[in-house]
Parts: structure tokens; C-alpha cells; sequence
């Protein structure tokens, strides 16, 4: 292969690196006016009244709009639009915005917020789980599954109580995961404008400007075909700018209205009020484990704190209990989730979407019952390794799997049969594992059209475009897209243009989310450019009487194989093709194939391949103060094949990065004031230097090996690597700290303080443990009972009513290649 | 992006204008130097002064001078003194706290004389005023209440400047000039226990420099506590200099805490034990022992507040043993996260 597999310089690098990469606050139009939010100061309250005349007569203010003006709701899911762009009767968290400001500038329209009268009248603060448990009344929204439970669900796959029961061994775990946030360096912008046709055209930081889309279309009452979304590139995502957001559709009505440029760009705290972030989750793990370290069953429930809105919270608490199978084999399986509201602002999807917190209690578990059965935690989790090409138990579908690899491999270069439980005092080693999506197999909006859609360009001059909706959000999509194509007609990736993320001229492709982008564009892509080639080779063939089977595609020549003298540049293969065809442009798309779980929820899990990755983390613990350092990370990432080794690499470090900070210091943490005093819910410190995440001189020194064995899913055989990696890091380093120091710190983040109490405790002849004592009462909903495969099961729950056929949304017939039938609701 | 209010701006190019013009109305004028403090806590609303004086333009305020004694213009940035070889090889103790605040950008803006009057800190006050307005405001700033000890009489905000303790723990004195004239204050006296009136500075007075005195027979060191290694301020801070005879034994001591108090915190008692001792790990656990009692950290920084405490014992008795000359690198990196 020409591109694929070399480390490259990555095609945006030279734009980001010389500072000409135009993010959206960079956008600078002419007679642009400029946005800023009016927010709530109360976590909970009824909005009264709002008078807004003193802001509107306000020098240099220019439109003042409230909550009437957004009347209809929005939001990601279609079970959850219970979003206003700005807040129509209550107020649900500080920082929720009630009113917006438009004037000449920014600090005008800062000013003239203060101006605006609101009265409130305060409601109850829920401010945790267990208050939400316990509050049925006031409700924070009037949907959801009961009081202020949002969604609540409990599915079981074979007879999991009687596994348990008749296990060797049973092992009742609880723990903890703190919410934290994406905290990307780029604060969320927009600028919405009229363009000169008099259609609305949103400039916006988003990873999914096809969602985005669909909300405007939506609230504003649009037809989308007369909107054009372009995701500029994102300065980091991580999933924090994956809903469509209130202070994008403010801009747009306020664009359509003043017919002018309208400007947005948050401050770091208002990005703490949008959140989106991981969603604390407490969880409950009961294992039923025989001697030589296999499970026969395994029971899970997990509570989600999901804050004021609904955002991806319900495909989150399906995925808190989705990938649990698909690392290890698990023969009976039973998962409850349940997710509150609270006067906090929203949880959703961040790196690793609702996965990470249930892969952190598994993976400590499946150390406390290696030490338990005397069981090597590396060799043990070798011996439970889920088969390939197999159904799990809740019919998740697994295809080619490099977890045993991965484990192997970090073992040998850690050293770690020498270091694990061998290690003075004080230090010590972790394992852990894990797998994700490679994106998504069903979409949020149910339709059969495809995931991705890829059209290219092929022009006389001898250029390549490539056209398609991903978002460049720093993980290096557009590359992908290049090299697909490159690949494929043997050229260069400079060769080729990308043009993404622009609703207007590129197809649909949902999104930079879900680990879904290369698998899925890159499919298309290959789809789209093996079309370009098989036109191209007709054009060759018959103008230099080639057979078409012998024609090769490579440095940017079209020859015969039998004789490479023979043949024509690149250009020239287009002369050739445009002549015989006329223009030349070709598209490609991908749908994922159907998933075989047909039951309610199982929709949630399901994708075209999984990634897996093992993770050793060494650690030094301090006994006297409980300062925990990282010295060195070993990570192994089955990647299938990597396209470009440079990007992979620098997703892996990232993902460790990222984990390192949840492990050790992230948190989402709120304050309340005395009741007596105040009713004041806060986030405790929403600014980048409080809100603690690590810093260069933090991190420690990683050692990555890519585990490469194509998958037949992925393009050119690759699997995703954009968010498995990360979800290791945390339990390798809790297992890690106990390896070092003996003590169990069952909670995420895993800070100095916490490892010393246990260690006091320890002392002082207490369980030498910190972390969650106990799980809250849940009233779950009725059990759907699955049959897994091997019991004869086909993917239905036997006591679900026949789920209604579901048709379409669109009624266009897609014949891929040929129409790209849009999916605008 | 935030916005700073509406203020008059002026710019001296001498100390003599600076301090003339400071005079016309000092309560709701204030200085600025790098700006790293004042102009993110404008921008919050915190500090609202109506007129700022800018110092980056007088000359006479900048440059380190070495004769006997070390003299330190107010305005010298920090990365200048990081970077000055006279510093480091003089008080080491000083270079290590210089190079241990923010950031490598901020310590190309922020001064010396800018770090010794930095406000207090608190997490209830250093927010945006929406955020401040969400809790009914505080003591400090436009409320009444102290949230971290509603019964508190007064502000518990913190010390959070790195230098001063160590500068402290030197015997520095700085030099402060007002219209009215020019007084030498030891930097000992600079500061109340008052996370409101930190500064004995009156409002009219400039800090033009800092002088430390001879350091010929002193060694210093300085250990500081935060989560990482890089940008975040201290939470806890031993700052130490002793001076030994030849063999070893301590003839004069200052032990100075960072960070657990709204001024830094001097322990007399730990400079008693270990005034006539050599340093031998009781004298050094009996000294740690004593600077924990003084240390008294608040619920409104980083960490838990037990725990912060704890680390005080530990700071100290990391200084002391490395100026006794045990190998603590490991320990250092392992805090520090840098060579110091
Ligand atoms: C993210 C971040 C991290 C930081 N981390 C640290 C840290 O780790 N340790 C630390 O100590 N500091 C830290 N700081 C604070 C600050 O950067 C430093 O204290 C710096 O030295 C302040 O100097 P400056 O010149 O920028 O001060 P300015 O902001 O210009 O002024 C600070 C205060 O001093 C007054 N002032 C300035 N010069 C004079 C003078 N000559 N006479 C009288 N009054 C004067 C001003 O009126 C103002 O009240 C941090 C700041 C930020 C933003
Ligand atoms: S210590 Fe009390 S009064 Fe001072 S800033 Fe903090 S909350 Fe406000």
C-alpha cells in the first residue's frame, strides 16, 4: 500500500500548526453583532416574569429575545426534546440562559444583560441522586419514566440468579465514578448569518452539523433544505459539542431577524453550563465466579446522576450496561440502569459515552477476584477472553477481537511477571482492559439511510475532491477521508482535497461521535473512489487497449501490470474517462449491518467492530501522605489495521492523557450552601485553572503497541481508536494503587487524600477500602427476559409486546452510488 | 471571551508621576504590572478599580542588582529572576519559588512586586461575578457572609503568593513610596492575617523594590504543594533558610508556611527547636510537629483541608532534610514534577 499504514504528516497539520486553521471565533464578518446569554443564578425556580426594557434601551443594543421566542423544543434524541433555546417557564440549573442580548459588541451586550428584570420564584434543589430518588414532587421536567426518574430499564439474558447461586464464588461489589467534563481548548463559538440569497447560514463549533441541522429546522420552523450548517474545524471535542445547543439557535432567530451577522463565542464557564460531560454513576456488581476464574453470571445496576436534561442520558444509561459481554465471556447476564434528573447542567456523551464508568467497577472487580482465587489478574483475564465471531449474551455481536494480543503484549514490555505483587512498597502494577464502539450500528433517528455518504469530484485538471459531512475535530478525519481515496486511486493525500462538515455541499455523515468516522466515511470513501476508479480504468482501458483487469492504480500513473511502461498519468486517466463518460464524479455510502439484538435497548451496543485494548499502569504511592505519581503507562490497542500510525499513536496518548486525568484529579464537583442560608447549588469551580486536569509535566511515559489484524468491517481493515483506549486507564490505576499500597480505592478520581484514609483505616484495623458503602433502593421496571443464543434465544425478549414495525422516515429509495437520499426530518 | 469594565488607564514613566498620580485618589485606583492577577479578577469583577496605573513603562522599576545584598526592582518579571544566575546561586530558595509559579507565559508577564501584593484567594470569590451573584456574593466582595465559616467575623481567603514566604524567610525588606514620602518595611510586616486587609501597604504606596540581605552563611529552600506541576497555585508551602555553623549546627532558623492562612505564617516555635541542634530526624520531626499547629487551612482551596494539613509536616520535614543534604530528588520530582 502507498498511504495507508505510513506514518504521515497529517492534512490539516501545516494550517493548524502556522495558526490558519479559521475555528469559529476567528470568523470576522462585516457588520457582525455580537451575543451574550442571560443565565440563571438559581438551580431551581419558576421565571415569573422577565422585563427586558431596560436592556432594550440600552446604547448600542440592538434585539433582546426571551423564551417566548422559542417556543418549540429540541433536543439530540428524539425521546428527549425538552430543550428551549431559551428557557420558556422554569429555570432548571445555575447557568441555564433565560435571555439573550444582541448589540454592537460584545461588551455592550454583556452590559445590557444586567439590565434585564427577572423575578423568579425558587423550587426545590435537587441536588443529588438520591434526593431525585427520594423527590417525587417538584418534578424538574414533566416527562420521564416516574418523579424525577428519567429513564429507568432492567433486561436479563438466561437465568443469571441461579448462575450466581450456583457459582464457587460470589462477589458483591459497589463503587463509584465522578462525573467530569471534556474541557476542550476551544470554547464553544457561532456566527449565524443571512447569506445573500437570504437563507440562514450557521458557522458553528459542533462535532455533528447534521444534528444541528435538524434542530434548527426544527425550532426555527425551516425546511432544512434552506439552512446550511458548516462545522468549523473544532479546537477538541470529546463528545462536549455533540447536541445541538441553545446559544446556536439564539444566533440564527437573531441572524433571520436583524438580517446581520450574529455572533456567539462562550467564556470557559458558560462551557461548564453547556457540559455534556460523563455522567456520575454509581454502580452495583455482583459476580457469580468459579475457582478457575470464569464467571457464570453477572448482575449490574447502576444509578446515573444526568442533570437538568434529557441530551444522550437514555442511550447513556443503556450504554452503562451494553459492553460489559463483549471483553469477556459472560454466559448469564442481568443489567438495571436508572437515570435521575438533577439541578445540575446536563450529562451526556464524553469520550467513551456511558462505558467508562461500568468498565472501571468490572475491571477492579475482575482484580479483587484474581487476588481472591489466587489468580494471576493478567493470565486470568487471558483465560475469560470473549471468542471471536460470536454472540454475547445480551447479543452483541463480536468479530474479530485482539484483546488476548493486547494483553500479552503490554504484559512482556511492562515486565509485569516480575513486577506484579513483587514490587517494594509503595509501587506498584495494574491491569485492566477494555473494548468500544466503532461507531454506532443504529442511528439516533431510526430511517434506513445510510450512516455516512462520500461523494468525489474528478476534474480534467487532474484533481481529486472529496466531499462528505464528518467534522474535523482534531482526531484527524479529513486525513482519513484523503488517504481512503488516496489509497484507492494511488495518488497522495495531497493530491486530494477534502471538503466536510458543510450541509450544504457535502452528504450526510452523522457526526464526529461514537468512534463511528473512519470506520463509516472510510468505507464510503473506498466505496466512492473504487467507483472513481472503475470509470477511470474503462476510460484507460479503452483508449490504450488495456484489458481493464490489468490496469494498476499507482503513483499517480494508470499502467498495465504485465507491462508498467505502459500506460498514462493520473490526469490523463481523467481526460480519458471525462471523454467517454462526460463529468466524472462518483458517490459511496455505509450503513451498518443490522444488529442481531431485536430487543427493546438493544439497539444500544451494537456496531460493525470493536476495538479492544489492555492497558498496564505502573504507579508510586507515598504510605505517609498518599501522593500517588504515574511513572510509566503500557498500552496495547487493537486497532485492526492503522491508516496512519502518526494519528493513531496520538489518539492512544490522548485517550491515556485523558484517563489519567479522570483517574486522578477530574471531577464535576458542586457546592451547596448551608440550606439555612441559601438555596445555591454550584458548579464548584467551572474555570480551566480550578477544574483540574494534567499538565504536560504531568504525564508519564507511555509505551503504545497497535495490535494489527484487519478486520473485514473496517476500511483497509481498521477499527476505531478514538475512545477505547482511555477507558483502561482509570482501573488499571486503582488496581495498580492496591497493588502498591494494598488498599482499594473503589472510586473515581483516585486522589492523595482518599488513598490515605484508607490507608488509615487500614491502620487503625477497618476494611482497608475507600468508596461508595452502599447502593441506593431502586423501584426497577419489569425484567425483560432475553434467551441468549446458545439457549436457543433470537435476539427478542419473550415478555416485550411485539415492537411495532417501525417504516422509514423518508420514503426516497436509495440506491447507493447513484441518489444520496437525505434524512432531514 | 470575558470583558474587562470600563476604566481610566495611565501610564508614568517615573516612579515620581506614578506615585503622584496614585495620590489624587488612591481608594479606587490600583496599580498594575504584568496584570496576571489584577486583569482576570477585573474581568470577574472582583477588584473594580476606576483607575489603573500601569508600571511597565518606568525603567527604574526593573533589574536585579547584586552587590553584598540582593536588590530586586518591583517590576522585574519573573521569568528575568528565574533566569538570573545571581538568584539562583544566592538564595536558592527564592529561584525555586519563582520557578515553580503558573506558567512559563505568566512568569513572562507577572513581576516580582506583583506576586507580593496578589490578592488573597478563595474558591467562593475567585469566580465570575454571575457565579458569585448564584451564592449571594461573600464577605470580599459586594456580600456579607463568609461561606467558608459563616460565623467567621472576618475573610479567610488565602495567602497564595509564592514569594512571599520565602522572602520572608530571607529577612527581605521592600521598599515602599508614596507622595508623602519613602519607608522600608521588612516583608515580615507586610502582611495581616486578614483575607480582606492583606497588605499593610497603604493604598497610596508604591513597592518599588525588594532587598535581601547577605545570604553568606544561609541556605534556603522552598517546597511547595499543589496537584500538578505546572499552573496551579500553592495550597501549601514551606519556605526555610537556616544559617549553621561548620559543624552543622543551626544558628539562626525562619521557617515560613505558604498558603494555610491569609499572610504567610512564620512558626517561631519550630525556629526555637531548632536554633543549637544539628539536624538529626527528631529535631526535624519536633520542628515539622511544630509548624503543623500553626497551620490552619480552610475549606476553600484545592484539596481537602485535613489532608493539606497533614502535608504542612511534610513539606517542612522534606526542607529540612534536604538542607541537612539528603538526596530528595526522587521526592522533589515526584512533587514537583520538575528539577529544582
Ligand atoms: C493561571 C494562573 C496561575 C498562577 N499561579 C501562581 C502561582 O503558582 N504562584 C503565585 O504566586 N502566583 C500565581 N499566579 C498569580 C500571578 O501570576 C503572580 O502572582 C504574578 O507574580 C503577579 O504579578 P503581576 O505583575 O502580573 O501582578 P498584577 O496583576 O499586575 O498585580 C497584582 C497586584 O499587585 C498590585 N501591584 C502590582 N505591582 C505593584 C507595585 N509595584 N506596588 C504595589 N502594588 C503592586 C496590583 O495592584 C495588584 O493588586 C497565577 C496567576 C494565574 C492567572
Ligand atoms: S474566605 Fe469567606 S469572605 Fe473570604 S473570600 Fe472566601 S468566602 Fe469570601
Amino acid at each position: 500500500m502507498g498511504v495507508i499504514g505510513r506514518p504521515r504528516r497529517r492534512t490539516d497539520g501545516r494550517a493548524k500548526v502556522t495558526g490558519q486553521t479559521k475555528f469559529a471565533d476567528d470568523i470576522m464578518l462585516p457588520r457582525t453583532v455580537h451575543c451574550r446569554l442571560l443565565r440563571s443564578p438559581h438551580p431551581h425556580a419558576k421565571i415569573i416574569s422577565i422585563d427586558t426594557s431596560r436592556a432594550a434601551a440600552h446604547p448600542g443594543v440592538l434585539l433582546v429575545l426571551t423564551g417566548k421566542e422559542f417556543p418549540i423544543p429540541y433536543g439530540v434524541l428524539p425521546v428527549s426534546h425538552d430543550e428551549h433555546a431559551l428557557c420558556n417557564d422554569k429555570v432548571r440549573h445555575v447557568g441555564d440562559p433565560v435571555a439573550a442580548v444582541i448589540a454592537r459588541t460584545e461588551t455592550i451586550a454583556g452590559d445590557a444583560i444586567k439590565l434585564i428584570d427577572v423575578v423568579y420564584e425558587p423550587l426545590k434543589t435537587i441536588a443529588t441522586p438520591e434526593e431525585s430518588l427520594a423527590t417525587a414532587e417538584p418534578r424538574i421536567h414533566e416527562y420521564g419514566d416516574d418523579g424525577n426518574i428519567h429513564k429507568a430499564v432492567a433486561m436479563q439474558f438466561g437465568d443469571v440468579d441461579a448462575a450466581i447461586a450456583g457459582a464457587d464464588h460470589v462477589f458483591d461489589d459497589i463503587f463509584f465514578f465522578e462525573g467530569n467534563t471534556h474541557l476542550p481548548l476551544e470554547q464553544h463559538a457561532t456566527v449565524a448569518l443571512k447569506d445573500p440569497e437570504g437563507k440562514l447560514l450557521v458557522y458553528s463549533s459542533t462535532q455533528t452539523p447534521h444534528y444541528l441541522h435538524r434542530a434548527l429546522a426544527k425550532t426555527l420552523s425551516i425546511p432544512a433544505a434552506h439552512i446550511r450548517v458548516i462545522a468549523t474545524p473544532n479546537g477538541g471535542g470529546f463528545g462536549g459539542k455533540s447536541d445541538p445547543f441553545n446559544h446556536e439557535i439564539v444566533v440564527a432567530k437573531a441572524a433571520l431577524m436583524l438580517d446581520r451577522p450574529v455572533k456567539i463565542a462562550l467564556n470557559r464557564e458558560e462551557v461548564f453550563y453547556c457540559h455534556r460531560g460523563r455522567h456520575p454513576v454509581q454502580m452495583r456488581f455482583r459476580a457469580g465466579v468459579n475457582n478457575d476464574g470464569t464467571f457464570t453470571g453477572l448482575d449490574l445496576q447502576t444509578l446515573l446522576d444526568g442533570g437538568a436534561y434529557g441530551s444522550y442520558g437514555v442511550a447513556s444509561t443503556f450504554y452503562t450496561g451494553a459492553l460489559q459481554t463483549v471483553t469477556y465471556e459472560i454466559p448469564t447476564y442481568r443489567f438495571r440502569g436508572c437515570r435521575v434528573f438533577t439541578n445540575k447542567p446536563a450529562c451526556g456523551p464524553k469520550r467513551g459515552h456511558g462505558t467508562p464508568q461500568a468498565r472501571f467497577g468490572q475491571e477492579v472487580q475482575i482484580d479483587k477476584i484474581a487476588e481472591k482465587l489466587n489468580l494471576d489478574p493478567a493470565d486470568m483475564r487471558l483465560k475469560i477472553v470473549a471468542p471471536p465471531n460470536s454472540l454475547t449474551a445480551n447479543f452483541m455481536k463480536i468479530g474479530t477481537i485482539g484483546l488476548a494480543e493486547c494483553v500479552r503484549k503490554v504484559v512482556e514490555r511492562s515486565d509485569w511477571k516480575n513486577k506484579h505483587r513483587k514490587l517494594p512498597y509503595g509501587h506498584g502494577v495494574g491491569i485492566a482492559c477494555s473494548s468500544y464502539l466503532s461507531g454506532a450500528g443504529l442511528p439516533i433517528n431510526w430511517n434506513d439511510l445510510p450512516h455516512s455518504g462520500v461523494q468525489l469530484k474528478l476534474d480534467r485538471s487532474g484533481g481529486v475532491t472529496a466531499f462528505c459531512g464528518a467534522t474535523e475535530i482534531g482526531q484527524g478525519s479529513d486525513d482519513v477521508l484523503v488517504a481512503c481515496v488516496a489509497e484507492v486511486l494511488g495518488l497522495e493525500t495531497y493530491d486530494i482535497r477534502a471538503v466536510t462538515g458543510d450541509t450544504d455541499l457535502t452528504p450526510v455523515d452523522l457526526g464526529s461521535y461514537s468512534s463511528r468516522v473512519t470506520l463509516m466515511m472510510g468505507n464510503a470513501a473506498i466505496q466512492a473512489a473504487e467507483r472513481a476508479r472503475e470509470l477511470l480504468a474503462e476510460g484507460v482501458s479503452a483508449k490504450l487497449n488495456i484489458p481493464k483487469d490489468r490496469l494498476v492504480f499507482a503513483d499517480k500513473r494508470v499502467f498495465d501490470s504485465q507491462d508498467p511502461n505502459n500506460g498514462c498519468t493520473f490526469q490523463e486517466a481523467i481526460v480519458f474517462a471525462e471523454a467517454k463518460f462526460g463529468t466524472l464524479g462518483t458517490t459511496g455510502s455505509y450503513t451498518p449491518p443490522r444488529p442481531p439484538a431485536k430487543y427493546k435497548g438493544g439497539g444500544v451496543g451494537p456496531t460493525p467492530t470493536y476495538s479492544y485494548t489492555a492497558a498496564i499502569v505502573e504507579v508510586e504511592v507515598d504510605p505517609e501522605t498518599g501522593w500517588l505519581t504515574v511513572p510509566k503507562v503500557w498500552i496495547g490497542h487493537d486497532i485492526g489495521r492503522a491508516l496512519n500510525p502518526t494519528l493513531v499513536r496520538g489518539q492512544v496518548e490522548g485517550s491515556v492523557y485523558m484517563g489519567l486525568g479522570e483517574a486522578l484529579m477530574e471531577e464535576s464537583a458542586f457546592r451547596r450552601l448551608p440550606a439555612r442560608l441559601s438555596n445555591a447549588l454550584v458548579h464548584k469551580f467551572p474555570s480551566i485553572l480550578e477544574y483540574k486536569s494534567p499538565t504536560s509535566l504531568d504525564m508519564p511515559e507511555i509505551f503504545t503497541d497497535l495490535i494489527e489484524h484487519p478486520d473485514p468491517a473496517g476500511p483497509f481493515g481498521a477499527k476505531e481508536v478514538g475512545q477505547g483506549p482511555l477507558l483502561p486507564i482509570m482501573p488499571a490505576i486503582c488496581n495498580a494503587v492496591y497493588d502498591a499500597v494494598s488498599v482499594r480505592v473503589d472510586e473515581i478520581p483516585c486522589t492523595p487524600e482518599k488513598i490515605l484514609k484508607a490507608l488509615q483505616d487500614k491502620a487503625a484495623g477497618k476494611p482497608a477500602r475507600h468508596g461508595p458503602k452502599s447502593f441506593p433502593d431502586i423501584k426497577w421496571p419489569e425484567t425483560l427476559h432475553v434467551t441468549p443464543p446458545w439457549e436457543g434465544g433470537d435476539g427478542r425478549a419473550s415478555n416485550e409486546p411485539e415492537r411495532k414495525k417501525r417504516t422509514a422516515e423518508a420514503g426516497i429509495e436509495v440506491k447507493a452510488g447513484i441518489t444520496i437520499a437525505r434524512d432531514n426530518a | 471571551m470575558m470583558r474587562l469594565p470600563a476604566f481610566t488607564y495611565r501610564a508614568p514613566r517615573t516612579v515620581g508621576d506614578a506615585v503622584l498620580w496614585l495620590a489624587e485618589s488612591p481608594t479606587d485606583t490600583m496599580l498594575v504590572a504584568g496584570g496576571t492577577d489584577l486583569l482576570p479578577n477585573m474581568k470577574r469583577r472582583q477588584q473594580t478599580p476606576k483607575t489603573v496605573i500601569g508600571l511597565k513603562g518606568i525603567a527604574e522599576l526593573t533589574g536585579i542588582r547584586a552587590s553584598g545584598h540582593l536588590s530586586i526592582g518591583a517590576g522585574t518579571t519573573l521569568t528575568a529572576l528565574v533566569n538570573s544566575a545571581d538568584v539562583r546561586s544566592r538564595c536558592l530558595g527564592l529561584w525555586q519559588s519563582a520557578a515553580q509559579i503558573a506558567t512559563p507565559h505568566l512568569r513572562n508577564m507577572g513581576t516580582l512586586g506583583g506576586n507580593l501584593c496578589l490578592d488573597t484567594r478563595c474558591t467562593y470569590y475567585d469566580q465570575t461575578e454571575e457565579w458569585r451573584e448564584a451564592i449571594g456574593y461573600c464577605m470580599k466582595k459586594d456580600g456579607t457572609t463568609c461561606w467558608v465559616a459563616t460565623s467567621s467575623k472576618r475573610c479567610l481567603a488565602v495567602s497564595s503568593t509564592d514569594t512571599a514566604p520565602m522572602l520572608l524567610a530571607l529577612g527581605a525588606t521592600v521598599t515602599l513610596v508614596s507622595a508623602k514620602g519613602t519607608r522600608e518595611v521588612a516583608v515580615a510586616d507586610l502582611y495581616n492575617n486578614d483575607g480582606m486587609q492583606y497588605l499593610t501597604r497603604r493604598a497610596d504606596e508604591l513597592l518599588t523594590s525588594i532587598d535581601i540581605p547577605d545570604q553568606t552563611g544561609w541556605a534556603s529552600t522552598y517546597w511547595k504543594l499543589r496537584r500538578r506541576g505546572s499552573f496551579d497555585f500553592p495550597v501549601g508551602a514551606a519556605a526555610i533558610a537556616l544559617k549553621r555553623d561548620a559543624g552543622g549546627r543551626v544558628e539562626l532558623a525562619r521557617v515560613v508556611l505558604g498558603a494555610v492562612a491569609s499572610q504567610p505564617m512564620p512558626s517561631p516555635k519550630a525556629e526555637a527547636i531548632l536554633v543549637g541542634q544539628v539536624l538529626s530526624d527528631d529535631v526535624i520531626a519536633a520542628a515539622a510537629e511544630a509548624a503543623y499547629d500553626v497551620a490552619k487551612p480552610m475549606d476553600n482551596t484545592d484539596f481537602e483541608l485535613v489532608w493539606r494539613k497533614k502535608m504542612v509536616r511534610t513539606l517542612v520535614t522534606n526542607a529540612l532534610r534536604e538542607l541537612r543534604g539528603d538526596d530528595m530528588r526522587a521526592v522533589r520530582m515526584s512533587l514537583a514534577k520538575q528539577v529544582l
